[in-house]
This record gives C-alpha cells, structure tokens and sequence, in this order.
C-alpha cells in the first residue's frame, strides 16, 4: 500500500512518462533553476568569450560585429619575447612552490599527529590555520613593511649587524623567494587538513600490532603512517604538476612592479596588464586561452594518472 | 592492550625525548606564523617612537590610540567598510542558499539529467574564459561599478556544491522515506530534515564563502572604479603598497597628523587591524566546524 505512494525515480520509458517524471519531480528541478543560471552565466557565456581571441576586437562594435582575424594574435604572441618571459616565470614559480612548499604540509601533518596533548595540537593547528584566512593584500601589506629598506624590521635586524639594508622587493634574485616563502607560510598550515584526513582513516590496529612488536615511534611513522596517506600524496602531487602554469593573480600582482617583471610575470599578471591597462583586448584574451587550453590538456593527462593510483581521480 | 596501555604511560626515555622535539619545532612554527600579527598588532596601538626604539616587539610600548582614531575618522574607509560588509553578508546568504538548492537534487541517485549538471560542474572548474570575455561580460550587463559585479560571479563554486552532494548523499535515505510516505514535499524535507542534520557542512561552506568575499580583492580591482563603491582590500592596498595615506583623508589632515607623532608606519598597521579584526574575532569560534565538515565532505560520495 505504501509503496504506491513513494514516488520512484525510476527511469522513464517513453515520452509521456518523461514529461510525467519530470512533473513528479518538479520541485527538485526548480531547486536547480538558479544555480544553473548563475552557472552559464558567469562562467559558459565567458567561455564564448573566447571567441575574442581570434577577433579584431573592438569594445564599441562588440564580439559579434568585430571582424575575424583567424590566428594573427596567436601568431604575435608566439613570436614575441614576452611570451617566453611569462611562460619561464610561469612553470618556474609553480616548480619552486612545488618542490619547497609540497612537503612542508605533509611534515607538520606528521609531527601533528605524533602529539599526545590534544590541548596542544588544537591550538597549534588552529594558529597554523590562521594564515590561509587572511587576504593577499594584507599578507603582502606585513610583507612590504617587514622588507622596507627604511623602517622594515629585516633590515633593522640587518643593521644592526651593521649591514646594508636591501631593497628585496625590487631585487630581480630575491623575488620568487619571497612570493614561495609567503606562499609556504600561508598555506602549508592549511594544507595539512587533507593529510590529516588521511590519517584518520588509517586501521588503528596496525599501531597496536607495531608496538606490541616493539617498533619504535619512527618506525611506526614510517611504516605504518606514511605507507597510510601515500596515495592521498601521489595523487596532489600529480594534481599539482596539472595546474603547473597557473599561479593565481593577487599574490604576484599585489608584490611585483616593473624593476623585476622579468622574474615576476606570470599569464594572469601579463594578460590583466595588457588586456585592461594597455586595452589589447584580443591579444590578452589570446594569452589566456593559451593558459587555459594547456592548463585543461595538463589536468586530462594527470587526471588519467591519477586514476591510474586507484584514487579515481577528480573525475 | 595491557602493554599498549603501559607504553602509552610510561613512554621511554628515547620518546620522550622525540615528544620535547616534536613539541619544540611545532612551537617555532606556530610562533613563525604567529609573530607577524602580534607585531602589527603591537605596533599599531604603540606610540611611534616605541616603533622607532625597536620594530621588532610583539609587547606595545607607549599606548598611542591616535592611529585608529586617525584611520576611523576617513569617510572613505567607512564607506569602504559598509561596501565589504554589504558585498560578505549578501553574497554568503545567495551563495549558500543557491550552493543548498542546487546540491541538493544532485544527491539524488537517479535523478534525469544529473550527470550532464555534474559535468557542466566539473568542466567550470577546469576550464575558463580568461579575465576579458569576464570582463566583457560585467561590462555588458552593465554591472561595471556595481556591488553586484563583485557579488554575482562568485555565488557558484563547484567546489563548494560537490562538497555539499557529497555530505548530502551521505545522510541515510530512510530519513527521507518516512516524510515522503506522510506526503511531505521535497522543499519541505530539504528544509526540515536535511538543512538542520547539514549543519557542520553549512557552517564549513559558509565560513569559507564569507572570508572569501571579506578578501576579494581581484574583483575589485577588474570592475570597480568609483572610489564610493571600493571594498576594504582596495582602499587598504592604496594605503599601503602606495603609502597614500592621504587618501584616508581626502582634505588632509595629515600634517597635524604627524605632529601627533603618529606617521605613516603606525597608521599603515592600524589599517591592517582593521582590516582583519573581524576575521581574527570570528575565526576561533568556527575553527572546530570547519575541521569536521572538511573531513566529512571530502570522504567520497
């Protein structure tokens, strides 16, 4: 009796029962109505956008009445010595971050789980934290005043070794340290939440089983903990190497200026100054398509390594 | 268990020793990531003279207010303040309630057509149309030098509604079925059944949605121009990657400023206050949930 009234989700056969299904389930598809909208919105009619990269495009004419140009941006930018620049500084800052700033959040998750107190692994986590909520702009506001040649507490701390004090914002050898430095200090503590995941999921049985066979802390770290979230590393790590060309914007763009563009520059740097300070619109739309285009074909291809770790991937 | 119990208590003098370590090198880096904020903070209710004797401290020295009082009395920041505000409050209320309407039909099994949502979802992830069709787009809404440019476009993250799914397809379906079988709508159920057993995953999601927009800082910088709709992270990085601290007092005061011994260093680190006081007030009362919903959304569903 009752389950006549529990209305199923079953797959329809035929049209009518579509429409029919659809009508039962009316609410749940209107649930759906603004999200979707806001989707294609703001995020696939940008997509068509894109179409201005292989325009002559004019703000007054519009993307529709703008003539074709074919690949003539495309053409430039390959040939320019800009795109070289941007795309060394690209790959190099994702490197640097990669190779200092990956380990950092799976050592502290480590060190984090070997603390017994758990008064003190909150509070240490919940400072640890703090960084990744604070914005860029403050972040690089403490950065730019910690480093002031003048008043900055660095060179305080320099002078008074009686050294000279440095300008290490506008020092071309000092800058992707400093964007990979204040990159690792505020997001390593935040990072650590994915590992510490992991951790829990982790059979308690097998710590029992390696004390009572006398393994020491270290072995059992490195045994049974790291064994444990392996896969969980491969598979960020791979992720990672899959949005190798991106940098994100506000970080680099909030600490360069043009004494060190040549070490700072990056797709989303390069293609906001040419696009909205220089008005180059299709040049600057080409360079983001460029980034785009390879960024998805690099996230495809690990994504499909990613599978391969017995993770299924993102997708 | 007997032994596990004895080794937990009396750990032998090698552990203890790695326990003093472990307990040390955390402590540096919580102290690392700890000091800038004393020390801005320190300096900031500090006279400047205490900042010149040592920049370093993370204690204030002679209590100077005048900084604060100096960045309040801005119009600017004021309005700056009042646009942040209005841009987090509106925008994390349309987010969630959009990111709960839209994940929810998604944690159905069987639902038609989900999977074509599910990877125009994905796909928006991966892929996009750059900063000038963006741009572009604002422009022909005509929402250039509007507060809903810099709410809108970020009301959808397919993060946040497949983080939400996966919490919703983990709530046990025979919860559903008894209100279901008493005839109750699905608006209903999602609203007295689901919503209040989501609580951690809402107070995650929302937490994140509403720091994201008190940070904006991008968008401002690409659709507003007028100085009377700029948000707090603009106004803050003109005064201090500029150094205009004029702009606080478009009149200018500032000559009497600085004969109230209180120059640009002090005011530049009273901003910064301001700007993340809310935050740093918030951010220890939420910090328990957002721990537990991540761990909870991010089990696959």
């Amino acid at each position: 009796m009752t389950s006549m009234k529990i209305r199923s989700l079953q797959n329809p056969n035929s049209k009518k029962s579509l429409l029919e299904y659809i009508f039962r389930n009316k609410w749940l598809y209107i649930m759906l109505i603004p999200g979707i909208t806001l989707l294609i919105i703001f995020k696939y009619i940008p997509m068509y956008g894109i179409t201005i990269a292989f325009k002559d495009f004019n703000v007054v004419k519009g993307i529709w009445q703008s003539p074709w140009i074919g690949l003539e941006n495309f053409k430039y930018l390959f040939r320019s010595r800009d795109f070289f620049i941007v795309l060394k500084n690209s790959i190099l800052i994702s490197l640097y971050r990669l190779l200092w700033g990956f380990p950092v959040p799976i050592i502290l998750a480590l060190l984090l789980n070997e603390v017994r107190h758990i008064y003190y692994k909150k509070a240490i986590q919940t400072i640890l934290y703090l960084p990744h909520f604070i914005s860029w702009v403050v972040i690089v506001g403490i950065v730019y005043n910690f480093l002031s040649p003048s008043t900055g507490i660095v060179n305080h701390i320099i002078k008074m070794f009686s050294g000279q004090p440095i300008a290490f914002l506008q020092k071309e050898e000092y800058f992707r340290s400093i964007i990979v430095i204040t990159d690792i200090w505020k997001e390593s503590g935040w990072g650590t939440i994915i590992y510490l995941a992991a951790i829990t999921g982790i059979d308690q049985d097998l710590y029992e089983a390696a004390i009572i066979d006398g393994a020491s802390r270290w072995q059992r770290v490195r045994y049974i903990t790291l064994p444990g979230i392996m896969s969980t590393v491969v598979v960020l790590l791979i992720l990672r190497a899959g949005s190798i060309l991106k940098n994100g914007f506000e970080q680099i763009f909030l600490m360069y200026s043009p004494l060190v563009y040549d070490v700072a520059d990056v797709f989303e740097t390069y293609s906001y100054r040419v696009g909205l300070q220089e008005g180059r619109f299709s040049y600057a739309t080409a360079v983001g398509m460029f980034q785009s285009v390879v960024g998805l074909i690099l996230i495809w291809i690990t994504n499909v390594f990613a599978k391969k770790y017995g993770e299924g991937g993102l997708w | 268990m007997v032994i596990k119990q004895s080794v937990k208590r009396h750990p032998s003098n090698s552990s203890l020793l790695s326990d003093i370590l472990i307990y040390t090198i955390l402590a540096l880096i919580a102290s690392c990531m700890l000091y800038p904020f004393l020390n801005v903070i320190a300096v900031s209710i500090s006279d400047y003279s205490s900042y010149l004797e040592n920049p370093t401290r993370i204690l204030p020295g002679k209590i100077n207010l005048g900084a604060f009082k100096y960045v309040f009395s801005s119009s600017l920041i004021l309005s700056s303040y009042r646009n942040t505000i209005i841009i987090t409050i509106l925008g994390t209320l349309i987010s969630v309630i959009v990111t709960i309407l839209t994940a929810y039909p998604l944690s159905k099994k069987s639902l038609k057509g989900k999977s074509i949502i599910m990877n125009l979802l994905i796909f928006s992830m991966m892929f996009s149309g750059g900063i000038i069709p963006d741009f572009y787009l604002i422009r022909s809404l005509g929402l250039l030098d509007t507060l809903w440019a810099l709410i809108l476009p970020s009301v959808i993250s397919s993060y946040n509604i497949i983080l939400m799914k996966n919490f919703f397809t983990s709530i046990p379906e025979s919860l559903e079925e008894a209100a279901r079988i008493d005839g109750a709508s699905d608006i209903y159920i999602l609203w007295k059944i689901i919503v209040p057993l989501s609580t951690p995953i809402i107070a995650t999601i929302s937490l994140f949605v509403c720091v994201g927009y008190w940070n904006s800082y991008f968008s401002a910088v690409l659709y507003i121009r007028d100085q009377r709709k700029w948000t707090l992270q603009l106004l803050l990085r003109e005064i201090i990657l500029s150094a205009n601290t004029q702009l606080l007092n478009a009149g200018g005061n500032f000559a009497e400023l600085s004969s109230n011994n209180n120059p640009l260093q002090t005011v530049k680190y009273a901003s910064l206050i301001v700007v993340i006081l809310p935050i740093l007030c918030v951010y220890p009362f939420l910090q328990k949930y957002f721990v537990k919903g991540i761990m909870m959304g991010a089990v696959k569903g």
